[in-house]
């Protein structure tokens, strides 16, 4: 049984979707989604706990590694799949009421159906070895979060949907043609292989063609500066309970892949050494930043600006990942973890809002800190995760990442990286006194506050946003290991 | 009771203030704010017993544990936080009380929210005091920032908006911009955040990891990145918190928040540079030579003058009083920027000095304001008549405040005169004289006004604040005067900091 | 010269490529968009297909009598040696015989059938989608919708 986890993590979600469709009835598939969510976050953990003893490798229907399809669970994949499974369980503990509302009954089951598949694919993109199969779970991923968007309340949403679908296609077919290139070069899908035989065609050009356009398919899904065009009518439109869960783990999964294509497959010296991604990447993502948050700071609508802070936030990751040293390694992927939740934790509140208010603008919003005082003090706490106070999970990466910038004498990025930092102030300020000083507008006023199985589950995240911030061990700690064995692989493939 | 617990235990207490006063809530007033002045009372016990073991030459230390790899939370206390620790729990009782007094009178609401974070202000400023690092002091600095956010804007109105706007925005983003960079900073080329005495920056400097220029640079990231230290012109944010009720300009802009600042700067500049390095570094030679401080002592002073003169021209008394602070903090910025072992004991000494003399001031502010409902300075000619005890007292704060004999603040100003004579900056001596008057200027004529006859023959229908207003103002105004016959202990007290770095 | 015209079929696929993704940028009718999407994966479909046919290789279907012809043919294009080795690496199972003959990379081919249902279910979901939106806004042309939430 133990050695089956690895598989189970896809198994479970994979199986159960279609049947949920087959069940049909709303409140039995709620709970059994619950359970199911559960269940792989507990499989998950498992996962991560076992990974003191060296990494876990499942190989698919018995075939040997190279031929067949392999399972790698290593630091860096287990860390991402406990968040993403464990903020998928705890957005759908959150969900009923938020769904209930927003979104018909007779959707629910494959409303819920949709969720498990757009659970699948995201770990599967994290859990598989083999090129090919991050494609399909891409595409898993992709098409249900596509589904899950459409089913915002107002008609924007299948136009946001169908955007995304669009733009969302072009950038996995370019990782399709990427994978295939590699695949005309190399003669294998396997990562590891490709790793190993990478060298033997390294600088070719065909070889920088599939990089690029891997690299640009990725950077759509990820929603990088000048390619997130998608992503703020995505968010804003989508159901609650929809954003929650993409926005705290989709864009993150997919910086993932990325990092899994520079440090595993690419070397990070063909990265960025020979071609120089790192400054290409330390530009966008400092441009993407400054770009993104002045966006945010102009937006009416909560759900819009945190979409553009999103945009903005992935910045940071990537200024962590381009640094390519194990500091500014672990300060990308402790950011891809503290900004799930924070981010995850914001967009909760903002469901809460969304319940009791139902209206997303912030005019509508103005005094809603005096009748849902819980709720407006969880964006509050939120929202200094986000600009990265002390004690708060978001100084947690910030610091990691100025450090790591300024041992490498990036004097530039430190200081531009904490200026943007205090645009975030800009924006969630300007929230907090419409919440708190705003005379009331009518619908803050007859307000109630948020049910408490909508508050609970928030406060679950957003307390978890200020434990990481004191207590890093599981955050930063794991990050860095996984930073460590990623650089450690790539190393051993260059003595290869 | 060793002196190790006794760290946490006093860094608990506030904590255990937060939680009764969330517990007990708006239901029973009463009880609510007798548990603050509970653990207030406790708290200075705990800090005095402590200060037992640290003036004796102790230095006890308390590991929280790391926060990040590399980076902990970690608490060791040294005569200097011990007696800015002292300061800020002993005055906390007294405030307590007098926001008793004053809340009540003026029926303010969320009661239990200010009080809440009131103790959370306390915590932090405790965890700056004791911090044994300066990654410890960053992140008590910034809480303290955001916990005083909600009293600044207390009043919820337009007003406390705008003035919390300026408070969050000025301090937030100094301290984001530029305290975080120097911190940062520091730790790189010195690889350790720890207190050290004798400093930490004087081995990369002639590990040649950074340059003496480098080092002036670094100097500045703290000084202005210390936003609350309210170095011009990032000291914007003290006036716009006056908008917050009287207690809370009492004892966050006269104590604890504008303390936090300025401890920090004295903190830094002994032992993360140590004063060796800042009075020995020298950007230029010749027979001149341009030292690494020099700017900044020219700053601090121009600061004195230029906020002194603001002052004056000030008829609000919570203003004026605010850009007397702003004045009166340049003065311990420039004894860390002198950085001589007396301007160093000096500024220390003036933390204290100060903190009494400048809570006296506005508690009697606030008094005025319960008892006549005046906030103008122009308006209380004759009040002293009405209100003989506020108004006395407000004179012993303003000798302090001065620096004239028997007020606390005579010893402090000399120390730091002396510092000015000893390093041949006579600009900056005549600057603290020229401040000494513009101070009798702006501040001795608020008492003798009042004790002058009302204009016109309106009889005087007001009467002294109440009691839980009065006596702390009378306490603490003694208490400045007291202090004058204290100088000497002070000084001994404070001489380890000075001479360790030798 | 003739190696330009010797990988004619790469011409096509990048050819396709761009008519699609021509059509996805600058049409405003969805399904004209949806179509161009349609023709942009299908190139990528025949890019793969391309790579896995080895020139004189036969389907890859194991017979069990002796092989036929067993000289080396060409792999396709200039860079494609690996290609081969992947195809005879691909099959560790076969018998002597069988090794012998040249086949063409069946992998890249299965890969499509996947890909193709990928397509599919996409092209699926986005005429959906579209048959959403005409019935919100009663029209398909993106300029018009664009223009009727701006209005609203």
């Amino acid at each position: 049984m133990i050695e089956q986890l690895p598989i189970l993590v896809i198994v479970i979600p994979l199986m159960a979707a279609p049947l949920f469709v087959l069940i049909g009835n709303r409140k039995l598939v709620l709970l059994l989604t619950q359970l199911v969510c559960w269940t792989v976050f507990g499989v998950a953990v498992s996962l991560l706990s076992r990974m003191q003893y060296g990494p876990i490798s499942y190989e698919l229907g018995g075939w040997p590694s190279p031929y067949g399809i392999v399972y790698n669970v290593d630091y860096l994949s287990a860390f991402v799949m406990v968040f993403v499974s464990g903020l998928g369980a705890i957005v759908i503990t959150y969900a009923p009421r938020s769904v209930d509302k927003e979104i018909h009954h007779s959707k629910h089951s494959l409303f819920y159906a949709s969720y498990l598949l757009c659970m699948t694919g995201l770990l599967g993109m994290c859990i598989t070895g083999d090129l090919f199969n991050v494609f399909v779970f891409l595409e898993i991923s992709s098409l249900s979060s596509y589904a899950l968007i459409s089913l915002g309340k107002t008609r924007r949403a299948p136009l946001a949907a169908l955007h995304y679908l669009i733009i969302g296609t072009v950038g996995a077919t370019f990782f399709l043609i990427g994978i295939g290139l590699l695949y005309q070069m190399t003669g294998t899908l396997n990562m590891a292989d490709i790793a190993n035989r990478i060298q033997a065609v390294e600088g070719s050009r065909t070889m920088l063609v599939a990089f690029a356009f891997m690299t640009v398919g990725l950077f759509i899904k990820m929603a990088v500066f000048p390619l997130h065009t998608w992503l703020p009518n995505a968010y804003t439109y989508a159901p609650s309970v929809v954003t929650c869960f993409i926005a705290a783990t989709a864009t993150k999964v997919s910086v993932y892949a990325f990092i899994r294509l520079i440090y595993v497959i690419f070397t990070p010296q063909f990265a960025f050494e020979q071609l120089p991604l790192d400054q290409a990447l330390m530009a966008f993502s400092l441009v993407g930043i400054f770009v993104a948050s002045a966006a945010a700071i102009y937006q009416t609508n909560i759900k819009r600006l945190l979409a553009y802070s999103s945009v903005a936030q992935i910045g940071y990751m990537l200024l962590g990942i381009s640094m390519s040293n194990v500091g500014g390694l672990t300060a990308g992927i402790t950011h891809m973890f503290n900004h799930a939740l924070i981010k995850g934790g914001l967009f909760m509140v903002v469901g809460c809002f969304a319940l009791r208010i139902g209206s997303l603008k912030l005019e509508d919003l103005r005094g809603a800190g005096k009748t849902m005082p819980l709720t407006s003090f969880a964006w509050v706490v939120g929202g200094l995760g986000l600009i990265g106070v002390p004690m708060t999970a978001g100084f947690v990466s910030k610091w990691l990442l100025l450090t790591s910038a300024l041992s490498l004498e990036l004097w530039p990025v430190a200081v531009l990286m904490l200026l943007s930092s205090l645009l975030a102030v800009v924006y969630i300020w300007r929230v907090v006194e419409i919440l708190y000083f705003s005379p009331a507008s009518h619908l803050a006023q007859t307000a109630k506050e948020a049910p408490m199985a909508m508050l609970i589950p928030t406060y679950v995240v957003i307390g978890s946003t200020i434990v990481f911030g004191c207590w890093t061990v599981y955050s930063a700690g794991i990050a860095q290991a996984a930073a460590k064995s990623l650089l450690g692989i790539s190393q051993m493939g260059g003595v290869q | 009771m060793t002196p190790e617990n006794l760290i946490w235990i006093a860094i608990l207490l506030p904590l255990v203030a937060i939680a009764l006063v969330f517990l007990v809530g708006e239901k029973s007033p009463n009880i609510r704010e007798s548990c603050t002045i509970g653990v207030a009372v406790t708290l200075f016990w705990v800090t005095t017993s402590l200060a037992g073991f640290v003036f004796s030459g102790e230095r006890p230390s308390f590991k929280m544990g790391e926060i990040l790899p590399g980076f902990e939370i970690a608490f060791t206390v040294e005569p200097l936080g011990m007696l800015f620790a002292l300061v800020a729990s002993g005055l906390w009782i007294l405030t307590t009380v007098y926001a008793i007094g004053y809340m009540r009178s003026h029926h303010e609401k969320n009661q239990t929210r200010f009080y809440a974070c009131f103790a959370s202000a306390i915590f932090a400023a405790l965890a700056a005091a004791f911090a044994a690092n300066l990654f410890t002091l960053f992140v008590a600095y910034e809480l303290m920032t955001i916990s005083t956010y909600p009293l600044v804007t207390h009043h919820g109105d337009e007003k406390a908006k705008k003035g919390g706007r300026i408070y969050l925005g000025i301090l937030l983003s100094t301290s984001v911009a530029f305290f975080m960079l120097a911190i940062a900073w520091t730790w790189t080329v010195a690889g350790t955040l720890d207190f050290t005495p004798g400093g930490i920056l004087a081995q990369p400097n002639i590990d040649g990891k950074i340059s003496d220029f480098q080092l002036s640079v670094l100097l500045g990231l703290f000084a202005f990145g210390i936003g609350k230290a309210a170095i011009m012109p990032f000291h914007r944010w003290l006036p716009a918190a006056m908008v917050a009720p009287t207690p809370v300009s009492a004892l966050l802009h006269a104590v604890a928040v504008v303390k936090v600042g300025v401890f920090s700067i004295l903190k830094v500049s002994v032992y993360i540079f140590g004063i060796d390095l800042i009075s020995e570094t020298r950007l230029s030679e010749g027979a001149n030579p341009i030292m690494m401080s020099d700017w900044l002592c020219y700053l601090a002073g121009a600061t004195i003058l230029l906020a002194s003169l603001v002052a004056m021209t000030k008829d609000n008394l919570k203003a004026r009083l605010a850009y007397s602070t702003v004045s009166q903090l340049a003065y311990i910025t420039l004894g860390a920027a002198l950085a001589t072992s007396d301007s160093v004991i000096g500024g220390g000494m003036h933390i204290a000095m100060h903190a009494v003399g400048k809570i006296t001031l506005f508690f009697c502010a606030g008094a005025i304001y319960v008892g006549a409902h005046k906030t103008n300075i122009s308006d209380m000619r004759g009040l002293g008549r009405a209100m003989p005890l506020t108004m006395g007292a407000f004179l012993l704060a303003t000798l302090s405040i001065i620096g004239l004999p028997p007020g606390g603040g005579a010893w402090s100003k000399w120390f730091l005169a002396l510092g000015t004579v000893q390093t041949g900056h006579f600009w900056l001596l005549a600057a603290l004289m020229v401040s000494s008057l513009l101070n009798i200027a702006y501040l001795i004529p608020i008492p003798i006004r009042a004790f002058m006859t009302p204009v016109g023959e309106t009889p005087m229908k007001f009467k002294e604040a109440p009691m839980m207003c009065v006596v702390p103002l009378c306490i603490t105004a003694v208490g400045s005067v007291v202090l004058f016959f204290f100088g000497n202990e002070i000084y001994d007290v404070l001489l380890p900091i000075a001479t360790s770095a030798r | 010269m003739t190696e330009f015209l010797g990988l004619y079929n790469y011409w096509i696929v990048i050819f396709l490529m761009m008519t699609g993704f021509y059509i996805v940028i600058a049409r405003e009718n969805l399904i004209k968009t949806i179509i161009g999407l349609n023709i942009f994966q299908t190139s990528v479909f025949l890019l793969y297909i391309t790579m896995g046919k080895v020139t004189h290789g036969t389907a890859p279907i194991l017979k069990s009598s002796h092989g036929g012809e067993s000289h080396g043919g060409k792999s396709h294009g200039a860079e494609h040696g690996q290609d081969l080795h992947a195809a005879t690496e691909g099959h560790i199972d076969l018998s002597v015989d069988a090794v012998t003959e040249i086949y063409s990379n069946p992998i890249p081919s299965v890969l499509m059938l996947t890909a193709i249902v990928v397509g599919i279910a996409t092209t699926a979901l986005a005429l959906a989608l579209v048959v959403r939106i005409r019935e919100e806004y009663g029209t398909i042309e993106e300029d018009e919708i664009l223009e009727m939430d701006r209005n609203s």
